[in-house]
């Protein structure tokens, strides 16, 4: 890989309190790949990646999109950036329907300024038939949906919006197996569009089917980023558990 | 907005498909059965009161006196949806309302010499007033959004504040009276109605409007290639709210005949002011990016945080138009007692707030809706009106619409719940200790 990467975090630094909770982490990730950040409960995995979508800014470090230097503060900051960021069950408003959802903060509008509902319906529509064919309800709050349908509708705003850079928080977490399997052929399929993707997983089989390379975090701090298919799942888990780089690892 | 949790066990397919027609229709449910509620309380007070209830007369006075507390609650809706409290809002009016009566029958007439009753006045002194409640709406919602101080204590804070300024401009207790002549026909007085011409045409235009929305958003619909609703059920609905303004211009406003001169009355101008505001909120709540995000904050303040949305700014934006309310209704209680006294507007905090309750506002967020809390002012309104025609007194009547409002919202979560057993047994309680007080207070 000697192209540009599509983003480069250096030495990130964020602390809550006295808690170092991410410790100078430097993590890239190239456009088409899949980039896994695994580690224990408060890793700082969440941590990092809500630096770069911009839920809590980082108090030092810096963030290249594209080779270029980027400010991120804000979430807006991010989105101008082309990062969306799919949360495990944070980012849905529950009282409205999905294409108020998709459209949350980036809503269209007629020429008088009004809210342009049924434009947003049909787009949500459009992007729907792409992602889950058998999504029809665009109009009942989502609240009343499942947890796969919620998904669908959290990613169609990251796909509607052409997200170059896409985090995915725990995305089969709360899903059954025939949804997983789902989300993972989605994942695939934005891949191929070469869309860049963090996964935030604490499941290593999901890690290892879907991921390029696999970075490890372990109390705030790097532990070392590895090719998938250079280890085994006992390495990774080394890694997680003990903090042990595999040898010949040049990042450890 | 608003669904019952269907139940997905076997039923019936009769059943099955008139639920589906419901939801196709997306019909408000919650909505008709407060307007079954209403009616039910209509008819129960009519039958008491020997036919006393639904008059003309009647009506007429219970859509003046619904008014302002109405106007006000169309902006505790927003409040509340956004998970906040405003416990300002009766003091605020009165010291609104005050500011504008010392204003025209001191202030421009005397320091600026203008003289009293002038063409203009009561445009000035309403746009002052107005624009003094979005300020204050403003501060308020300062230091709620961007303060951090929770809303209910920076409103009980306004509440005692607002009020006690009102005694410390009025000299302890002073009343401001007479107010300019123009300025009392916001109020409704004998003169501040439309008449029969004016509110049969206000009625053509509220029918044209009904007709002319529902048009439009089929072919919104249609545009986008989205399933619209059977025309068949859009024309009745269009037909069924056409009848209403008709029967409510020609039974209600322009059947009263002015106990003055016998001609017809027509629409009060606090009724007009309020239909004004309704629709004006509705919209800024439905189809303005506002209002989306004021519901999404509600619904989940970390994705609307999320979403990129400002929701400091929309916070503090629902306090602006609160205050704009409270203007409006002050200028509305003012002008219809035609004076300003020292304790208006006391308690209309509570009564604001139970009818955007009882209009179906939740206090966990995320829902409610501006129609609902009009209704909800009128269902309270008509049971303090009804109970007046029933001669009981004041404290039962308090005592009454307090079982009311629990009852109200008890049904709505055990209907929210799907636990309909909980929902008979909570309206029959209600019901039998509210007739029950109403029984025991008649004097």
């Amino acid at each position: 890989m000697t192209a540009t990467p599509l983003v480069e975090m250096r030495d990130i630094r964020v602390a809550f309190g006295g808690l170092q909770a991410v410790d100078g982490v430097s993590v890239d990730l190239y456009p088409g790949e899949v980039v896994a950040i695994v580690g224990g409960n408060g890793a700082g995995k969440s941590t990092l990646m809500h630096a770069l979508a911009g839920a809590h800014a980082a108090d030092s470090g810096q963030i290249l999109v594209n080779g270029a230097p980027v400010t991120i503060a804000n979430p807006r900051d991010a989105r101008s950036q082309g990062v969306e960021v799919i949360y495990q069950r944070l980012a849905l408003a529950d009282n409205v329907d999905a294409a108020a959802n998709v459209f949350l903060g980036r809503e269209l509008r007629t020429r008088t300024g009004a809210l342009d509902d049924a434009a947003m319906a049909s787009a949500t529509r459009d992007v729907m038939k792409r992602l889950n064919p058998r999504f029809t309800n665009l109009t009942t709050p989502v609240r009343s949906l499942s947890g796969g349908q919620r998904q669908s509708v959290a990613i169609a705003r990251a796909v509607h919006f052409n997200a170059k850079i896409l985090i995915m928080d725990e995305p089969t977490a709360a899903l059954g197996p025939a949804e997983t399997a789902q989300v993972r052929e989605l994942i695939s399929q934005l891949k191929a569009e070469g869309i860049g993707i963090f996964l935030i997983s604490h499941d290593i089989h999901d890690v290892f089917d879907l991921a390029d390379r696999i970075a490890v975090m372990l109390q705030g701090r790097l532990v070392g980023v590895v090719n998938r298919r250079e280890v085994t799942k006992d390495e990774v888990l080394a890694m997680i558990i003990l903090g042990a780089a595999p040898a010949g690892d040049p990042r450890a | 907005m608003n669904t019952t949790a269907p139940t997905t066990t076997a039923a019936p397919a009769r059943r099955r498909s008139w639920r589906s027609v419901v939801a196709s229709a997306e019909i408000d449910t919650r909505q008709t059965g407060m307007v079954v509620a209403l009616l039910a309380i209509w008819i129960v007070f009519h039958l008491l009161t020997d036919g006393g209830f639904l008059t003309s007369r009647n009506l007429w006075n219970l859509s003046v006196q619904s008014a302002s507390i109405a106007i006000m609650a169309t902006g505790m809706v927003l409040i509340i949806v956004s998970r906040n409290i405003d416990l300002s809002v009766g003091s605020l009016l009165g010291f609104l309302g005050y500011v504008m009566a010392v204003l025209q029958a001191h202030w421009i007439p005397d320091i600026f010499g203008f003289g009293f009753d002038r063409p203009l006045t009561w445009l000035a002194t309403l746009v002052v007033g107005v624009l003094l409640g979005a300020a204050i709406g403003a501060v308020q919602g300062a230091v709620v959004a961007y303060g951090g101080v929770p809303a209910f204590i920076v409103t009980l804070g306004g509440f005692l504040v607002w009020r006690g300024l009102i005694f410390r401009m009025g000299q302890q207790g002073k009343t401001i009276s007479p107010l300019d002549s123009n300025f009392q026909l916001l109020g409704g007085g004998p003169d501040g109605s439309l008449g029969a011409t004016r509110s049969w045409i206000l009625g053509a235009l509220g029918c044209g409007g009904v007709v002319l929305s529902v048009w439009l958003s089929r072919r919104r619909r249609r545009r986008y290639d989205l399933a619209a609703r059977p025309m068949a059920l859009d024309a009745g609905l269009a037909a069924l709210a056409c009848a209403a303004i008709v029967a409510g211009v020609g039974l209600v406003a322009v059947g009263y005949e002015s106990p003055i001169d016998g001609t017809p009355t027509g629409v009060a101008n606090p009724v007009v002011i309020l239909v004004l505001v309704t629709l004006a909120v509705t919209y800024l709540a439905r189809r303005r990016r506002f209002g989306r995000y004021v519901y999404a904050i509600g619904g989940n303040p970390e994705a609307a945080e999320l979403g990129g949305i400002n929701t400091r700014r929309t916070v503090m934006m629902t306090f602006v138009l609160m205050g704009v309310l409270c203007g409006v209704a002050g200028a509305v209680q003012t002008a219809r007692l035609n004076a300003a006294v020292t304790n208006l507007g006391i308690q209309n905090e509570l009564d604001v707030i139970s009818a955007a309750v009882i209009g179906g506002t939740s206090f966990a967020g995320g829902i409610g809706t501006i129609a609902g809390a009009v209704l909800g002012a009128v269902i309270m309104q008509s049971l303090r009106s009804g109970m007046v025609l029933l001669r009981i007194d004041s404290p039962s009547q308090d005592i009454v619409v307090g079982v009311v409002l629990v009852t109200a919202v008890g049904i709505d979560a055990a209907l929210r719940a799907g636990r309909r057993r909980t929902v008979v047994a909570t309206l029959v309680v209600g019901l039998v200790v509210a007739a029950l007080i109403i029984q025991t207070g008649r004097q």
